[in-house]
């Protein structure tokens, strides 16, 4: 059924195809009459079957029967035999219909609805299935309906497993029998697998059994025909049940467990521009949690903060997710320190206790079950650092040369201390992921054999990213070869450029961002003339690193000033976990818009944004928009528009995006958006705005 | 030829063609000449259809290779008896030599076999097999001969060792997903091959197939999946070795799909090296043959009630064209010239004169030696029937048994490569075993036949006798006698553990030979030990163009020929 070129119609089949049309439309026209006068007579019925035959898409006529038979039932309700014959009447119909067309929703749903009037042998409906699928082993309607049947008649999952292992060995490019597969086991953490276990049937005995035999079955499928996309994707699949984790897990944290936080006293408090990472320039500062899949429930009942002050209020953590307003990975809060707090000089000792009391669930509905604390000590800074009033107000110059490399031991040893510290260690996860890892380093050894072809590279790759996210705790290893397959595979297939593009930059930031040493090589100070050294801000630059996606937020929460420049960027989602960020340069990448930009909305920290020499407004048409999760054009209806802004309708994401920011300084020149008219809208938009385009507003 | 009037007088006595003997090659160009208007007379010494592509049953069997097999006695007239009446006309006496030796029959259960001796069709030109998508299929489709003969899928196809195992032949993508003893990387490399011969099949396609413009779009593709000239020229097995396929898959892809028959590796001994050209056209002749018809689960099909089906279905297609048909007739034909030399018909044994244009024989048919013809000359010009271009010999056997070789795998192909049985193994064996199913014999039993090509037929049998028991146990030979026991019977002596016990065997060899030919007259070809029809039909239209180089082989008539392949496929 795939793969057959349509061939026009010939002159004669036109000819017999009107008169077709016109039977169609007169049997049509008496239907719809008698469909309105609720006409069920046995020959109107008969009509309409008739009608169906010839076109089963005509959904009218299926409803119309529904209201038929259940005239009709209504009718005989006490005579077994009658209520049979009518209910096989419609299967029959159904049946014919399906022979004109095995792809008409109308049909198939129709026999549901017989189906589920208790009506049918089941062993019938499977016969019929094996007739359909016989024609087509691919056609997606048939096997949604054997699901159905299936779980209709508790057909055991071992024999429908068997009959898609049989499908497979027929043709193993059956996607859909993949496909069927994946759905059985991916019930596995929570129905399948535990009833199967509770059976203890032969060859189900524990997860890693059953994934061990789905990989032997999928890599004879790879290893026969490295073509074959099906059991690609059914190996991507299993790869991401091996890896991902089913329990949620806390990973990382801002402030990091056992970290000293500054914060300006009241005195100072106008006057610190202080940007190092120990020391915070609000009293109102960010508590954020990076968990390791998406989870809700994260709120001040089951995450308690206990600190040497009354806060007065319950904490309110929000979830940084623009698509999901009750669940996300990362949940962020702000800890206000009273002012009549702030003439302390004591140091507190601040402790965030995650899930010691239930509730907090994972998207699948697994519920947090490794309670962790985390312990900062938070005190209050009295000395004003030196020119930080100038500075307030000085521009921040992206230059090269207004960074010196950090040298640590110089200053600030916490810092090497809090990066020594970036994740969680969860003993749970290092103990569960044996098995995993022994999986993945089979199948690894295996697929080198593969390494001449697309997919022997591509699964390699995958494998060692796999095993390193295993091991979340453990230097990245291998990250060398990944890279270097990747950079293969865009030379070999330039169709899927992109997609290599952005796993290389994944897994390039993951060996950045794997230790304390690459980090602190990538550390700068940032210092202009008004800035002495000591006090000047610590910028982590990832510029010119050619990526193409952000990863590894998990170990960048710490980060206050990140240099993104010169790289191939289009969307920076994810960064929204970076809640202390307060300068950016985004500059020379490739953005596209502002909706790719949405995750600025959630950095309420950040002053200073570069976003010049991009293209925003160079593509009328911003295909990329579909790719980010969500859509601006969904949230713009909770926004307040304002009409008096000039132009705002032209500028209306730049306007969703921007507003409320506080912002002193931005750059967008070198997009093709900018205009004078924009520069006055953005001036208007950002009232806090002290530089626009290097030039001073006044 | 006082029994005369035992046979009517053949009516009329003049024809286009006279064919003597209904084997296949005969049959399809009884058929095709019938078909284009010729008259045809058919005739037949036996009183069955299909000489020697025959179906019989054991005593059948037996009395056909027994009175073939004797040395060749002196017929009737071995003096230059039967003087042409006319005195313009020189004569050559013709006699039926015999193209079968050595035969050897064991029957370990003769009661049983007794009392259904009769409800076995014996292939006499077994083990062979059709592939779906053969010329031969095509022809019976053609020329409507299908409809008289209907099909068994073989259940599958293995390549077997000298301990009796038999591993599936990994012959299809699903077949080498399924394979339990290719290694992962194996499986990869058999599947890249098979995917590198379609490409090139597909290229060399599409450049045929499309007109100019379309194939430049598509040259810098083609070109790349296309296999060398100077690859196609080399031998098959060094283009395997280039491949980098290691030895196991080379012996499946030689033996078990492309069918070699001698032993590709050993190039000095082995005369046939197959050329890449040819082996490719052989893994796309068996890749065209899986899934051409719906109930053939692999690429090969057999004719229920045996092979004899074939020739009679042409005779039958021969007989709706006009053609005659006798059966059982005492034929010691001499040839009839004119005195300019011109063949101008055929004398029986019956006494009567039939006249042709052209005369197709039997290739059982040769001249008797001391010839009868005071023309030498005209006799040189008939050497080629006296039966000395003798290419060299194919062993074969047939095995009854009653039980499978596979469990639930009543029909089934067994290849054993060369070497595969024993160092010195020059030439494949190929066993194929068909079950009660096919009508062939009682249900619950089996039939296996066996063959070998050899130079000699010694070896060839010791090859036989090597797949032989490999496969099968044999009844302890002292028992043979008392077998008769019905105790014994459940239990036979010597019976290995599930192997099939042998119940009665066959061993023969028969001589291979080819067409010849002059001027009207031709003799057609002995079956080859091929596995399938191939060359058969081939070297059948080739004889056929020859004879009637202007004639089209079974025209298509009318587009209800279509439906004729439906027939087929049950």
């Amino acid at each position: 059924m795939h793969g057959r070129p349509r061939k026009p119609l010939k002159p004669v089949d036109e000819a017999a195809v009107a008169a077709k049309a016109e039977k169609l439309r007169a049997l049509q026209s008496e239907f719809l009459s008698n469909h309105q006068n609720k006409i069920y007579s046995k020959e109107a019925v008969e009509l309409s079957a008739k009608l169906l035959e010839i076109n089963p898409e005509l959904y009218t006529a299926w409803n119309y029967r529904k209201l038929a038979v259940q005239q009709n039932l209504a009718q005989c309700e006490s005579d077994p035999e009658s209520v049979n014959s009518i209910l096989d009447e419609e299967l029959k119909v159904v049946e014919n219909a399906l022979r004109q067309n095995f792809k008409s929703y109308g049909a198939w749903h129709h026999r549901k609805w017989v189906l589920e009037k208790g009506h049918s042998s089941m062993d019938k409906e499977l016969g019929l299935l094996d007739k359909f699928q016989a024609m087509d082993a691919r056609n997606f309607h048939a096997w949604n309906y054997r699901r159905f049947v299936a779980a209709l008649m508790k057909r055991s999952d071992e024999d429908e497993l068997e009959h898609t292992q049989n499908m497979i060995d027929k043709n193993l490019s059956n996607y859909s029998a993949w496909h069927n597969r994946s759905n059985f086991l991916s019930r596995n953490c929570s129905v399948l697998l535990s009833n199967l276990m509770k059976k203890a049937a032969p060859g189900f005995t524990s997860k890693d059994e059953v994934l061990t035999r789905e990989y032997e079955l999928v890599r004879e499928a790879l290893f026969t025909d490295e073509d074959d996309q099906s059991g690609w994707f059914y190996h991507l699949w299993l790869l991401d049940q091996t890896v991902r984790s089913e329990f949620p897990l806390l990973v990382s944290s801002w402030p990091v467990e056992g970290s000293d936080i500054s914060l300006p006293a009241a005195d100072y408090l106008d006057g610190c521009a202080s940007m190092n990472v120990f020391h915070y320039s609000s009293r109102n500062f960010p508590l954020v949690l990076y968990f390791n899949q998406s989870v809700r429930g994260v709120n001040s009942s089951t995450v308690s903060v206990s600190c040497g002050f009354n806060l007065n209020i319950d904490l309110i953590w929000k979830p940084l997710s623009s698509t999901d307003s009750q669940s996300a990975k990362v949940w962020a809060t702000h800890l206000a320190i009273p002012d009549a707090e702030l003439h302390s000089s004591e140091a507190y000792q601040v402790e965030v206790k995650v899930g010691f009391s239930q509730g907090i669930v994972s998207t699948t509905g697994v519920a947090y079950s490794h309670p962790s604390q985390i312990s900062f000590q938070l005190h209050l800074q009295k000395t004003p650092l030196e020119s930080g009033q100038d500075s307030r107000f000085g521009r921040i110059q992206w230059k090269d040369d207004c960074f010196a490399v950090y040298e640590p031991g110089s200053a600030e040893p916490d810092l090497v201390n809090l990066l020594d510290n970036l994740t969680i260690k969860n003993e749970v996860e290092s103990t569960a992921s044996t098995w995993q890892a022994r999986i993945i380093d089979d199948e690894t050894n295996i697929f080198r054999d593969l390494l001449d072809c697309k997919i022997g590279k591509l699964t390699v790759a995958r494998l060692l990213t796999a095993y390193n996210s295993l091991r979340p705790l453990d230097k990245p290893v291998h990250c060398k070869e990944v890279l270097e397959l990747y950079s293969e595979l865009m030379k070999l297939d330039p169709s899927h450029y992109q997609y290599y593009k952005d796993n290389h930059s994944l897994v390039l930031l993951q060996q950045v961002t794997s230790s304390k040493e690459s980090l602190l090589s990538r550390c700068f100070h940032y210092r202009d003339s008004t800035l002495s050294t000591n006090g000047s801000p610590l910028c982590l630059r990832l510029n010119n690193l050619a990526i193409s996606q952000l990863g590894s937020f998990e170990k960048l929460l710490w980060v206050q000033m990140l240099d993104l420049s010169n790289n191939e960027l289009q969307s920076i989602e994810g960064l929204e976990a970076l809640q202390l960020l307060s300068q950016l340069c985004l500059s020379n990448n490739k953005f596209r818009s502002f909706t790719a930009l949405e995750s600025l909305r959630y950095l309420k920290s950040l002053k200073v944004l570069d976003i010049s020499q991009n293209e925003i407004g160079s593509h009328s048409i911003d295909t990329t928009r579909y790719l980010f999760r969500s859509p601006l054009s969904h949230s713009v209806g909770s926004c307040d528009w304002n009409i008096n802004y000039l132009s705002s309708e032209t500028y209306w994401e730049a306007f969703f995006v921007l507003k409320d920011m506080g912002l002193t300084q931005l750059d967008v020149a070198g997009n093709a958006i900018t205009s004078k008219s924009f520069n006055v809208f953005l001036e208007k938009l950002l009232p806090t705005l002290k530089w626009l385009d290097g030039v001073e507003v006044n | 030829m006082s029994e005369l009037p035992q046979y009517p007088p053949i009516d009329p006595t003049t024809f286009d063609l006279i064919v003597i003997g209904t084997g296949l090659p005969e049959s399809v160009i009884a058929a095709a000449a019938s078909t284009s208007g010729k008259t045809v007379l058919h005739l037949d010494p036996h009183p069955f259809y299909g000489s020697h592509f025959a179906s019989l049953s054991i005593p059948e069997f037996n009395s056909f290779l027994n009175s073939n097999s004797a040395p060749p006695a002196s017929q009737s007239c071995p003096e230059t008896a039967c003087p042409s009446d006319d005195p313009n006309l020189s004569i050559i006496n013709l006699n039926c030599r015999s193209l079968y030796s050595d035969l050897e029959i064991s029957s370990f259960s003769p009661t049983l076999l007794e009392e259904c001796s009769r409800k076995f069709l014996l292939d006499l030109a077994g083990p062979r097999v059709l592939f779906c998508a053969d010329k031969a299929i095509d022809l019976m489709l053609k020329s409507e001969a299908s409809q008289y003969v209907e099909f068994k899928s073989i259940d599958a196809s293995f390549i077997g060792d000298g301990d009796g195992a038999l591993l599936a032949v990994p012959d299809s993508r699903a077949a080498i997903f399924k394979d339990k003893s290719l290694s992962l990387i194996q499986k990869n490399q058999l599947m890249r091959f098979l995917k590198l011969v379609e490409g090139h099949l597909r290229a060399t396609a599409a450049s045929v197939g499309t007109d100019v413009n379309q194939s430049e779009k598509g040259e810098e593709r083609e070109t790349a999946s296309r296999i060398s000239v100077e690859d196609l020229e080399s031998p098959f097995v060094d283009f395997l070795t280039k491949m980098k396929l290691p030895a196991k898959i080379k012996s499946i892809v030689l033996y078990a799909i492309a069918m070699a028959d001698r032993d590709q590796e050993n190039k000095e001994i082995s005369k046939q090296v197959l050329k890449t050209k040819d082996g490719v056209d052989r893994l796309a002749l068996y890749q065209s043959s899986i899934g051409r018809f719906a109930n053939a689960s692999g690429p090969f099909i057999y004719p229920i009630y045996g092979q004899g089906e074939l020739p009679q279905a042409f005779c039958r297609r021969a007989a709706v064209k006009g053609c005659i048909y006798v059966s059982s007739v005492e034929i010691n034909p001499n040839l009839e010239f004119q005195s300019s030399g011109n063949y101008k018909g055929v004398k029986l044994a019956s006494g009567q004169e039939l006249f042709s244009n052209k005369l197709l024989l039997d290739p059982a048919f040769t001249k008797s030696s001391p010839t009868s013809s005071p023309d030498d000359s005209l006799c040189a010009r008939f050497d080629f029937l006296t039966a000395q271009n003798v290419k060299s010999k194919v062993v074969k056997g047939i095995c009854i048994t009653k039980s499978s070789l596979k469990p639930d795998v009543p029909n089934l192909l067994v290849l054993y490569p060369p070497q595969s049985l024993y160092p010195e193994q020059s030439t494949t064996v190929r066993v194929l075993q068909i079950g009660g199913n096919s009508a062939i014999c009682p249900m619950g039993m089996f039939v296996i036949y066996l063959s070998a090509s050899c130079e000699d037929v010694a070896e060839g049998k010791k090859l036989l006798n090597r797949a032989m028991s490999a496969l099968l146990s044999f009844p302890d030979c002292s028992e043979s006698s008392s077998i008769a026991s019905e105790e014994n019977v459940s239990h036979p002596v010597g019976a290995e553990e599930g192997k099939p016990t042998l119940l009665w065997s066959a061993l023969y060899a028969q001589e291979l030979q080819t067409t010849g030919q002059s001027d009207c007259i031709t003799s057609s070809p002995t079956p080859d030990g091929d596995l399938d029809y191939n060359s058969v039909f081939h070297a059948t239209l080739e004889l056929f163009q020859t004879m009637y180089p202007d004639t089209d082989l079974f025209p298509a008539t009318n587009p209800s020929d279509e439906h004729s392949g439906e027939n087929a496929e049950s």
